[in-house]
């Protein structure tokens, strides 16, 4: 019997059903990936990406195929596989504090009050917004926001903590100091995480390794490229190294000369 | 206004006087052909200490509110001498005013305070205010019953695909069926007064709440929805902490559209039926043709109307706040 990954995809189809007949929107994918690894999931829109994210988190169901976490079969959504979703997704109506209680009071019932607060405070700490605790998402900028989007989900202390191009909303210098505070609280806690992005850059200087997804309809596990680059990384000095732009340009390679852009074939 | 002798400067950006230009921070540049010019303008005092805020307030307050009183002016003013020629159809104000002396100046006869509340007197021998308080008193429980039932059924037609499917056919066909043609089958059923009026004002009322909660409930954000399946929120969380803060504006939208409406349905029901309140008052000086009385009773249940839908969206404001 083969040993299981940490996290391992089996065989996964997903296939919706639309007004012109079922549509396969990834097909027979077998992903394996070990206890703290940081995977980047890139590829064109309308890939799939999204879809398999939302297969591991359990919000879709794949029409074949399993996921396994752990050795535990995947069935439905669940607070071990926390999400951080591109639009951050806070609930206006609540503060920051109590956006991240909210996912703390479900995931740590046996606590005391002051043991959830105490740890929702650490958590905003850990992303730099334990002086915003009292402010709603309406006072904060995009950054801001999606900071304490990633402070929710490290809160629930999550087997995988999965990201759905988090920063995919944000400007380029705001995007550059969240990637440094995911970098910096990845040395500290090695979650496993998943991550999607359509940055080349973003996926290089975050990640252990970079899955590149074939274009859809039916989209697959194109390439899976390791990245050694050793950590703790700065993004001025990888910049210079061979390593870096070599992996930089395999993805580049793949994304635009081997499948690129579908929207731009059409047109 | 404190008359004073100052300089004019050409600043470049107009002529002010020297200490304005220069406490401006503006450059004082004389324009060659526009020499200082010494004259006397009027300048106001300046103030010592900054206006007190109530002040500022009140400024605000008679601002907004000015246009408004001016134009209710001028139109009482074109209703008097348009009605007040020899068999015009219409009382004008001052005929209202002299015949209606009594109905206006006395609105809280038969109506008493103490401590153990509010008492009416019985029999329909009220002031105005009496008759609405009692109108108010039935749309309370109207209302209520409508707000509470509609929210449920909203919940439940926003929450449910099947539910919407069986239920809104029905929803959308009731909901155009006038209050008064809901009259007698409203009495066949409560065979009294009271309940069917209660009945009618429920039956008015509660179908923009409905309707408002449900597109409020099928609007929740896919992601709020996703947050708590990933959250593994229980349905009684999902209900409190995200389906009624993120539907709170929609329900408050009907409750609104609903207090209007219920407000409609006691005039109705109280003209045919009752012996008190406001829509009785209307449909007795009708009866006794004393049409200056009608007049003023349309004053108050407007003013009524108006002071029922702002307390709503007051209410709605500060739970969305919350």
């Amino acid at each position: 019997m083969k040993v299981r990954s940490y996290l391992a995809l089996e065989g996964i189809s997903v296939i919706f059903p639309t007004k012109t007949g079922p549509f396969t929107a990834v097909e027979n994918i077998d992903l394996s990936i070990e206890k703290g690894q940081f995977v980047a999931l890139i590829g064109h829109s309308g890939c799939g990406k999204s879809t398999l994210l939302n297969v591991i988190a359990g919000l879709t169901k794949p029409a074949r195929g399993v996921v396994f976490l752990d050795g535990e079969t995947v069935e439905k959504p669940g607070p071990d596989r926390a999400v951080i979703f591109q639009d951050h997704s806070l609930l206006p109506w609540l503060t920051v504090e109590e956006n991240v209680r909210l996912a703390v009071d479900k995931t740590t019932p046996g606590k005391s009050r002051a043991e959830r607060k105490e740890w929702v405070l650490h958590n905003l700490d850990l992303v730099h917004m334990a002086h915003a605790a009292i402010k709603r998402p309406g006072e904060l900028s995009g950054g801001m926001k999606q900071r304490v989007g990633i402070a929710r989900a490290i809160a629930m202390q999550p087997r995988v903590l999965l990201m759905d191009e988090p920063f995919g909303a944000l400007d380029a210098l705001t995007r550059a100091s969240l990637q440094d505070t995911v970098m910096e609280i990845q040395s500290q806690l090695r979650t496993t995480v998943v991550m999607i992005t359509h940055d080349v850059d973003e996926a290089v200087l975050l990640a252990d390794r970079v899955v590149m997804m074939t274009n859809g309809p039916a989209a697959s596990i194109g390439e899976d490229l390791p990245i050694t680059l050793e950590r703790p990384r700065n993004r001025i000095e990888a910049a210079e190294l061979p390593e870096y732009n070599h992996a930089r340009h395999a993805i580049l390679h793949f994304l635009h000369q081997r499948y690129s852009n579908p929207l731009d074939e059409a047109a | 206004m404190s008359t004073s002798s100052a300089k004019l400067v050409d600043t470049g950006v107009g002529l002010l006087p020297e200490g304005v230009a220069a406490n401006r921070g503006a450059q004082i540049i004389r324009h060659p052909s526009a020499p200082a010019m010494e004259v006397a303008i009027a300048m106001p005092a300046m103030p010592a200490k900054p206006r007190p805020a109530w002040l500022e307030r009140l400024n605000g307050v008679v601002s907004t509110i000015l246009p408004t009183t001016l134009l209710l002016i001028v139109l009482l003013a074109f209703w008097e001498i348009s009605c007040s020629g020899e068999g015009a159809s219409l009382p004008s104000p001052s005929r209202i005013w002299t015949e209606s002396n009594e109905v206006i100046l006395h609105p809280f006869k038969g109506v008493t305070f103490d401590l153990a509340g509010m008492h009416i007197q019985d029999g329909g021998d009220v002031g105005i205010a009496g008759h609405i308080l009692t109108s108010l008193g039935r749309v309370a429980y109207g209302y209520g019953l409508s707000a509470i039932i509609g929210i449920a059924l909203g919940v439940l037609i926003g929450q449910s695909r099947a539910a919407y499917r069986a239920l809104d056919p029905f929803f959308q066909v009731l909901r155009t069926i006038p209050p008064l043609a809901w009259l007698p089958i409203s009495l066949a059923i409560f065979q009294q007064a009271g309940p069917s009026a209660i009945f009618l004002i429920f039956i008015t009322a509660i179908w923009p709440v409905i309707l408002n909660t449900a597109t409020g409930v099928q609007n929740i954000p896919q992601t709020y929805r996703n947050v708590s399946r990933v959250l593994a929120l229980n349905p009684f969380e999902y209900f409190t902490k995200i389906m009624l803060p993120a539907t709170v504006p929609y329900m408050f939208t009907g409750l609104r559209i609903g207090v209007g409406m219920s407000w409609l349905a006691i005039v109705a029901a109280e003209m045919v039926q009752g012996g008190t309140g406001i829509g009785f008052f209307i449909w007795d000086s009708y009866n006794s043709s004393l049409l200056t009385d009608t007049i003023v009773a349309l004053v108050w249940i407007g003013m009524t109307g108006f002071a029922l839908d702002r307390l709503v969206a007051f209410i709605g404001r500060r739970i969305a706040r919350a």
